[in-house]
């Protein structure tokens, strides 16, 4: 890494400022499209992180994927779930919410006891320049099975996910008349408009 | 200088957030963000580990890259499903997904 090391900390602290923000508005704010728009704020300044930690081409996939693929699709669900519905409050509702907050707060102080007491092997070596060439020698060498096995995991979900999203179709209407002109299409109820 | 302990500190609160959320969401949709939180915390803690304790051999980068892909899975999964309930109860509140209960 050649940024001077002050310019790193000042970073690094911009940074996680403006994830745990985004990241306390994704869980905290009312409206959910605000939270989805926070979210790829998230993504963005982890992508930032990760360029701190010599890490070029992962924070490129996360810039391409997650803020490319996963909040998009996320703002595509909220779009076709759009239903603006007042949340009944739960009776108790306060005792969830309060023994969750000391649950995940005494979480985080173990968690950073854990990681401040531990003595930490550090390596001395000095970071590659860029990694991009030995994470190809890796996925095409020593995780070239988990690579191909991530390619059909993909496969497998985009199938399974355009099942479940699909509507259902009426099978009183494949059984009767064999209709050849739409054969191309999938069977599938015809869907109401929203505009009724 | 930046410390492996500032990068596991920062994912241990983006984790505890996730699970805040996770818990006490009743969207249904908030709850798969939540889940995309948890597993960015998990990413941040194997890049920083690769980072400070595998500095010539990044492994780590290469367990982020597949955790990414899984994600990028569960979340088309997640939000079909998501859709799929929308669709048969007419609501994404979780607390009346009760189709489970006996």
């Amino acid at each position: 890494m050649q940024i001077a090391e002050g310019v790193q900390l000042v970073t690094f602290a911009i940074l996680s400022v403006l994830m745990l923000g985004a990241a306390l508005g994704v869980v905290l704010f009312a409206n959910i499209v605000y939270s989805a728009f926070l979210l790829g704020g998230v993504f963005i300044s982890m992508a930032g992180i990760y360029i701190l930690l010599n890490a070029d081409f992962v924070s490129a996939a996360q810039i391409l994927v997650y803020v490319g693929a996963v909040n998009v699709l996320i703002l595509f669900a909220i779009m076709l779930v759009n239903k603006r519905e007042d949340f009944k409050p739960l009776k108790n509702g306060w005792i969830r919410q309060g023994s969750t907050a000391v649950v995940c707060a005494g979480l985080f102080a173990l968690l950073s006891a854990v990681s401040i007491v531990t003595p930490w092997k550090i390596s001395t070596l000095t970071p590659l320049a860029s990694s991009v060439v030995p994470l190809a020698k890796h996925f095409f060498t020593d995780f070239l099975l988990p690579f191909e096995l991530a390619s059909v995991l993909l496969l497998m979900s985009m199938v399974g996910a355009i099942i479940l999203a699909r509507r259902d179709f009426m099978p009183d209407n494949i059984s009767g008349e064999t209709s050849t002109q739409d054969s191309l299409t999938l069977p599938e109820r015809p869907r109401e408009l929203a505009g009724k | 200088m930046l410390q492996l302990q500032y990068f596991l500190i920062l994912a241990a609160g983006l984790f505890c957030i996730g699970i805040y959320g996770l818990i006490t969401s009743r969207n249904a949709v908030r709850v798969l963000m939540s889940i995309e939180l948890m597993l960015n915390a998990v990413n941040l803690n194997l890049m920083g580990f690769s980072n400070y304790i595998d500095p010539g051999e990044i492994k780590g980068q290469v367990f982020t890259v597949f955790v990414i892909a899984i994600a990028a899975a569960e979340a088309a999964v997640g939000l079909a499903i998501v859709l799929s309930i929308y669709r048969n109860r007419d609501t994404v509140d979780m607390e009346q997904f009760n189709l489970l209960k006996w």
